[in-house]
């Protein structure tokens, strides 16, 4: 791989993202999958480097799931847009910041779409304001979650209390990273990095110490992709993707995936249980699977945060043996406590693939 | 005293431009941007369909100028206006041309397969292009894979840059499919073993002799010819690249392992700003000049005095560019005459 073909392509795919007061709107599943992704996003901007990050309580699903999934229509779906830039605008913190990538492709098509025709734009208006009452303005800056941790990355690494680095050997960590399709496939422009050789995930592995290791299917979808996974009897499609993903990762043996979408964390996390029921292949050390990270479980722990405070006791895959290669000290014993102290049961323990 | 012609380019259109209209007993002045004339010629080793060695055609166009021509290398035109019956030019050197008539035959450029980031060029180690094929066989190199290997499987990607809206340009280079056919029976001369494919769209072999190549090319040289378009291109772990591609005539995707992949990168317009702002010359959505009428006066454009021969009106093969430049000398001729 020539590096230096990779970083003029990635000088090509840079992108204005905000510096502070970020608009932030949730994902509608993220907090399922891995409850304290988002809730730590806003702990390293608000406490760590003193951003301004407002949530309004109004803010709903921004409905890409429907749109994607054709059960709703375009029309509808920028008018439900229209309304969270609503509440942007009442606000006053003009630079949205979407948590789900779907979201985030669905943010910057409707403005694509809105520029490219005024006239559509001026009938949502209208739409919106007929059923709500509400008005709005487009944001000055739309960037993705993850922009906004890819552009901190040099602040965090400056905190850091955890490199990516093996504290046994000093050897850097091996990472992949997956994007997710909505990031920059439809719009390479609004990605870092563009959708060829996305840079934003990229970018916090190497300002935190890791390598990273690109692999033949690191475009392939993780498996989530809606119509494999919502349609049931396309499931197979799903876990395929994901094994065709492992098995072209594996090689490089690596010692974390890294995510910014909210299905590529949970499937590529979750399959890997499903793969080793069905056919007994593991693609970790040792029987154990490859940890699977969220930008935000990563950087709070490079920022040292407590792994169980990250919520990395709810993955499938244990993510032990990357604390330990990365020297962060956690305690076995308060794996499964609440946040109020509280023991909430361990879980089923599966024979096809170890766990910690 | 005869008259005077400019002619803007000195690639094959322009040096037999300029061969015929001296005979004819005109003045002719060439301004070439490089440092010597032939154009892209002296990047070709053989040209198809009859393998005929570049330099041989290079050297022909060269015994047919005139010595009383001037060219001008290393020299670019900055300014350009048609004044009364009269060309008047300014390079960037300070100096200044007067002429009686203007042949621009800038010719194309070469895609560049970059702009196809999903194939990998510059970025993984075994892709290159049909030019940098061309070099590696013109300069007698072996052709080896990064790591100085002869390589035993070889892929030929057709249409790079052309027919591909994505990359905004929709038109056929027309001799790409020729050149990978030509190419792939050269890479088969030289490594007998290696597994040649292409893998292509569908294959132009409009033009006399083209076909009895694409023959030769599958009964003597066993060369594959794989119907369907790369999707994308990826570096495995030891080098070699895995191409993703649909078999359309078996209606199946495959994967395929290749130690080394030829991008056959089309032809793109040359920059034509300055004709496009100076002398009001229209270029079309594929950003080639447009000649006055596409039947009966390809050779000429819409200004007075301004005449094309070679592919800065579009695609061409060096054969049809030859025929083209005389049909604009002949143009020219007539023009002055009267």
């Amino acid at each position: 791989m020539l590096q230096e073909g990779k970083k003029a392509l990635w000088k090509e795919y840079q992108k204005e993202i905000a510096d502070d007061r970020y608009f932030y709107v949730r994902s509608c599943v993220r907090q399922n999958f891995f409850p304290a992704s988002e809730t730590t996003f806003l702990r390293i901007l608000t406490e760590e480097l003193g951003k301004s990050v407002y949530e309004h309580p109004h803010h709903t699903s921004c409905s890409g799931v429907g749109y994607h999934s054709d059960v709703i229509p375009f029309e509808t779906t920028m008018t439900m847009v229209a309304r969270q830039f609503a509440l942007m605008t009442e606000s006053g913190f003009m630079n949205f910041v979407p948590s789900c990538i779907t979201s985030f492709g669905l943010y910057t098509e409707v403005l694509e779409t809105w520029h490219h025709f005024p006239e559509v734009e001026a009938r949502i208006r209208e739409t919106l304001r007929k059923a709500t009452g509400r008005e709005f303005e487009k944001p000055a800056n739309l960037a993705h979650a993850s922009d906004i941790i890819y552009k901190l990355r040099n602040e965090i690494a400056d905190r850091a209390k955890y490199k990516l680095v093996n504290h046994n050997t000093g050897q850097p960590l091996r990472g992949v990273e997956h994007i997710g399709c909505h990031y920059a496939k439809m719009f390479p422009h609004k990605g870092v990095g563009g959708a060829e050789y996305p840079y934003v995930l990229v970018g916090m592995i190497e300002s935190w110490g890791g390598e990273v290791v690109d692999y033949p299917e690191r475009r392939h979808c993780c498996g989530f992709g809606f119509r494999q996974y919502l349609v049931k009897a396309n499931r197979g499609y799903s876990v395929a993707s994901s094994k065709k993903k492992f098995e072209s990762m594996a090689p490089y043996k690596p010692d974390f995936i890294l995510t910014n979408c909210p299905g590529c964390p949970y499937f590529l996390d979750r399959w890997q249980y499903a793969i080793a029921e069905m056919e007994g292949t593991t693609y970790g050390e040792d029987g154990m699977g490859i940890p699977v990270l969220t930008y935000e479980e990563l950087a709070g722990l490079v920022l040292g945060y407590d792994p169980w405070d990250l919520g990395l006791q709810v993955h499938q895959v244990s993510v032990e043996p990357l604390l330990d290669k990365m020297g962060i000290p956690y305690n076995s014993s308060k794996k499964y406590l609440g946040k109020n102290g509280k023991f909430l049961g361990v879980p089923f323990k599966p024979a096809a693939i170890k766990v910690c | 005293m005869s008259k005077k012609v400019l002619i803007i380019g000195a690639g094959v259109a322009g040096l037999e431009a300029s061969g015929v209209l001296s005979k004819l007993g005109y003045n002719v002045t060439i301004v070439e941007e490089s440092d010597r004339i032939g154009g892209k010629l002296n990047r070709w080793s053989h040209l198809f369909p009859s393998r005929r060695p570049a330099s041989e055609v290079l050297e022909h166009l060269q015994l047919n100028l005139d010595p009383n021509t001037v060219i001008i290398t290393n020299s670019k035109i900055t300014d350009i206006a048609v004044k009364d019956t009269s060309i008047e030019a300014s390079l960037n050197t300070g100096k200044h041309i007067d002429a009686d008539a203007v042949l621009i035959s800038t010719g194309f450029e070469l895609f560049d397969a970059k702009k196809k980031e999903e194939y990998g060029y510059q970025i993984y180690e075994n892709v290159i292009t049909s030019a940098d094929l061309e070099k590696i066989f013109k300069e007698g190199k072996e052709l080896t894979t990064s790591k100085g290997k002869a390589p035993k499987r070889i892929g030929i990607i057709h249409c790079v840059g052309s027919r591909d809206e994505k990359v905004g340009n929709t038109y056929c280079s027309k001799v790409c499919c020729v050149t990978g056919v030509k190419q792939a029976i050269e890479i088969k001369e030289h490594l007998s073993s290696c597994e040649v494919f292409n893998f292509y769209m569908d294959l132009r072999m409009y033009d006399r002799h083209f076909e009895d190549l694409y023959q030769e090319a599958q009964v003597k040289h066993h060369v594959q010819f794989i119907r369907g378009r790369l999707s994308e291109a990826f570096e495995n772990p030891d080098g070699t690249v895995m191409v993703k591609v649909e078999d359309t005539l078996l209606g199946k995707p495959m994967k395929m392992n290749l130690d080394l992949v030829v991008l056959l990168v089309g032809m793109t317009a040359g920059n034509n700003s300055l004709f496009k702002k100076q002398l009001r010359l229209e270029t079309g959505t594929d950003k080639f000049l447009v000649p006055a009428d596409e039947h009966f006066k390809s050779v000429s454009s819409k200004q007075k005095g301004v005449f094309f021969a070679g592919a800065c009106t579009g695609p061409k093969t060096i054969e049809n560019t030859i025929t083209e430049a005389r049909a604009a000398a002949l143009e020219i001729a007539g023009y002055l005459k009267n």
